[in-house]
C-alpha cells in the first residue's frame, strides 16, 4: 500500500523558513491566524510560534453559538502549549443579525458566511496589528475545493498548502499537537455533527493516496485503476478538482489590452523583495 | 597550484539591483578578509531567480555601469557573478560572468534553459550556443549553469575543452519530501552529480548555490566543493545563508589523472563520427522501424 512521504524533520525546517522569509521578506514580523481547534490550524499556530516566536503570532477563536464547545477548548489548548497571543471574538450577533433577514438560508450558506465573517476579522486584526494572515488550508482541501472562497482559504502566507491531509497529522503529532486534537475526526464544525468525511463521502486516507498518486506522481487513470482504486472513485475525485479550479485561480480578467494581469503581466509575488 | 575559493551562499533580493549589488560587495570584502582568491555566486544572485517579466528591467549590458565596479574589485579578487545579460541585439541571456584582473574575461550564456514544471526559463531568456573552457590566473576552467550540469554533453565538453574545475553557479529549488532521506530529493540529486562527475572526468565541481524563498519556492543551499576523488572539500548549510571557504589544491587533478588516465583515453572521434551518425539517423526512427519490422513478422503465416 501506499504510503505518503512524512519526513517531519525536513518538513518542520523547511515550514518554518519559509514563514520567516516570506513575512519578513514584507517588512513585517507577526502574523494572525484563525484558531478553530482544528489540526490544521493548530500545526499552523506551531509552525508560525516556531519561525517567529509565539509573542508575534496572534491566533483568534471565533466560535459561533452552535460551535462545539470541545473545539474552543482544543484551540485554548494550542494557546496554551504554543505559548502565542490569544483573542476571543464570538460571531454570533454578526451572523444572526444577517440572517434575521434571510430566515430561510440553508447550512451551505450560513457555513459560507460563517468562514467569510471569520476572514474579515482576520484581515481586520492583521492590519491592526502590522501582521499577515496565516493560512491553514491543506493539499487535499484545496484540491478538492473543500473550503469556502474568500473564507477560509483567504490568507497572505500558507504553510500547509502543499501537504496533504495525512501529512499534517504526521507533522502536527510530531511538533506536539495534543493527540486529542490529532485523532479527533476532521471537521469544518459549521453545524452539529459535521464531520468532513461523512460529508465527502470518502476518508482522508483514502483520497490522499488517491491525490498523491495522481497529482504529485503523475499516474494514468489505466495504472491508478492497477494500484487498486475504483474507477469511480478516481471519476469522481478528478471531476472534483477539475470543476473547483476556479477557487484555485483569481477571476477571469477578459482581455482588451496588450498587457493583461496574469496573463502577459507576469510577475512574482515576491516581486522587489 | 591551489586555489584558496569561497562562495557566497546568498538569498538576493527579486528584481532588486541595488540591494544585490550591495549584498555581493559585503560579500566580497568579506572574501577579501578572508584571503579568498576566488569567489563564486549563485545562478542570477545579482537579479533574484523568479524574474519572469522584469528580465528586461534588470538586464545589463557587459559595459553597464552597474558592473565597472564589480570590475574594480576584480582587481583584488576576481570573482564569477550570475545576472541577466542583454547582448547588443537584445537578447536577454541568464549568464555567469568571470571577472578578473578589472576585466571581464568570460561569459557563459546557460545553454540549457529549463521550461517545464515550476520553471519557465525559455519563455524569457534567449539560449547559449557554446560550451568553452578558458583560462583563468588560476588555470583552465570552465563555467556552467544550474540545468546545463543535468545534460552530461556540456562536462563532457568542458573537461575534453582541458577544464581543471568546473564552476557551477545554480539557484536549485528544493522539492521532493522522502522519508530515508535527510535532505529534499534535488539535493540529493545534485550531491550525486556533483561527486560523480568531479570523479569521472578527473576535475573540480565547485558548486555555489542560493537559500532563500521566492513565491513559496525554497533554494536549498548546500553549496558545495568536490574533489577529483569524488571527496568533499567544503561544504555549505543546507536551507540558509552561508559563506565558505577552501583550498582548491589542483595538483589533485594530476594525482587523479595520473592514477585513472580516463581523458587521455578518450576516444573523441569515436564520439564525434558516432554523433554525427546519429544526427542523420535518430535513435527515435530507429525504434519505430523496429517496430515496424516486428509487426510485420507477426503477420507472416507459420508454415507447418
Amino acid at each position: 500500500m501506499i504510503q505518503l512521504p512524512t519526513n517531519t524533520t525536513l518538513l518542520r525546517g523547511i515550514l518554518t523558513a519559509f514563514i520567516r522569509n516570506e513575512v519578513e521578506k514584507t517588512g513585517l514580523r507577526r502574523v494572525v491566524i484563525g484558531l478553530s481547534g482544528g489540526v490544521d490550524s493548530s500545526l499552523s499556530a506551531m509552525l508560525a510560534a516556531a519561525a517567529l516566536g509565539p509573542k508575534n503570532v496572534l491566533g483568534i477563536l471565533m466560535p459561533y453559538k452552535s460551535s462545539s464547545p470541545e473545539s474552543q477548548a482544543h484551540a485554548e489548548l494550542v494557546v496554551q502549549k504554543s505559548s502565542i497571543e490569544s483573542l476571543v471574538i464570538d460571531i454570533t450577533p454578526q451572523i444572526d443579525a444577517y440572517f434575521e433577514r434571510f430566515p430561510g438560508a440553508d447550512a451551505k450558506r450560513r457555513g459560507n458566511k460563517m468562514a467569510r465573517e471569520r476572514m474579515t476579522i482576520l484581515y481586520d486584526h492583521s492590519a491592526h496589528w502590522n501582521a499577515l494572515v496565516l493560512g491553514t488550508s491543506n493539499k487535499t482541501e484545496l484540491l478538492l475545493g473543500y473550503g469556502t472562497l474568500y473564507g477560509d482559504m483567504a490568507s497572505a502566507v500558507n504553510p500547509l498548502g502543499d501537504l496533504y491531509k495525512t501529512q499534517v497529522w504526521a507533522l502536527a503529532e510530531a511538533m506536539g499537537v495534543s493527540l486529542d486534537i490529532v485523532q479527533k475526526r476532521p471537521s469544518a464544525d459549521l453545524w452539529v455533527g459535521q464531520t468532513d468525511e461523512d460529508e465527502l463521502g470518502f476518508s482522508y486516507r483514502d483520497v490522499d493516496r488517491l491525490l498523491y498518486l495522481m497529482v504529485d506522481q503523475r499516474y494514468t487513470r489505466t495504472e491508478l485503476i492497477a494500484a487498486g482504486f475504483t474507477e469511480s472513485f478516481i471519476d469522481d475525485i478528478s471531476r472534483r478538482i477539475m470543476n473547483s479550479q476556479f477557487k484555485r485561480r483569481l477571476p477571469v480578467i477578459a482581455k482588451v489590452s496588450q498587457r493583461t494581469i496574469d496573463k502577459d503581466f507576469r510577475y512574482s509575488r515576491d516581486w522587489g523583495k | 597550484m591551489s586555489i584558496r575559493t569561497a562562495i557566497a551562499q546568498i538569498n538576493p533580493k527579486l528584481g532588486d539591483l541595488q540591494a544585490n549589488l550591495a549584498l555581493y560587495e559585503e560579500k566580497i570584502r568579506q572574501a577579501i578578509k578572508n584571503r579568498a582568491q576566488l569567489l563564486v555566486f549563485p545562478e542570477l544572485s545579482l537579479t533574484g531567480y523568479f524574474l519572469r517579466d522584469t528580465v528586461p528591467s534588470v538586464a545589463l549590458t557587459m559595459h553597464a555601469a552597474e558592473l565597472t565596479k564589480l570590475k574594480k574589485l576584480s582587481r583584488a579578487l576576481p570573482l564569477v557573478a550570475g545576472l541577466v545579460e542583454e547582448s547588443a541585439d537584445h537578447r536577454f541571456f541568464n549568464s555567469a560572468v568571470y571577472f578578473e584582473d578589472g576585466e571581464i574575461r568570460h561569459v557563459h550564456r546557460k545553454v540549457y534553459l529549463p521550461t517545464y514544471g515550476m520553471f519557465d526559463e525559455q519563455r524569457y531568456f534567449a539560449r547559449g550556443d557554446r560550451v568553452r573552457a578558458f583560462d583563468s590566473k588560476f588555470g583552465r576552467v570552465a563555467l556552467l549553469i544550474c540545468e546545463d550540469l543535468w545534460h552530461p554533453s556540456t562536462i563532457y565538453l568542458a573537461a575534453l575543452d582541458g577544464a581543471l574545475a568546473v564552476l557551477c553557479p545554480s539557484a536549485s529549488p528544493l522539492r521532493g519530501i522522502v522519508d530515508a532521506q535527510v535532505q529534499d530529493d534535488n539535493a540529493r540529486y545534485w550531491e550525486m552529480i556533483n561527486r560523480t562527475f568531479a570523479e569521472t572526468y578527473s576535475l573540480f565541481m565547485i558548486y555555489a548555490n542560493r537559500c532563500g524563498f521566492e513565491d513559496g519556492i525554497g533554494f536549498w543551499g548546500g553549496s558545495e566543493i568536490v574533489d577529483p576523488f569524488g571527496q568533499r572539500v567544503a561544504k555549505a548549510a543546507y536551507y540558509d545563508e552561508d559563506f565558505i571557504v577552501a583550498e582548491v589544491a589542483l595538483e589533485a587533478v594530476r594525482r587523479k589523472r595520473t592514477m585513472s588516465p580516463l581523458l587521455r583515453d578518450e576516444d573523441m572521434d569515436l564520439t564525434i563520427n558516432e554523433l554525427m551518425r546519429i544526427r542523420e539517423r535518430p535513435a527515435s526512427r530507429m525504434v519505430q522501424k523496429f517496430k515496424r519490422s516486428k509487426v510485420q513478422r507477426k503477420r507472416t503465416p507459420r508454415k507447418k
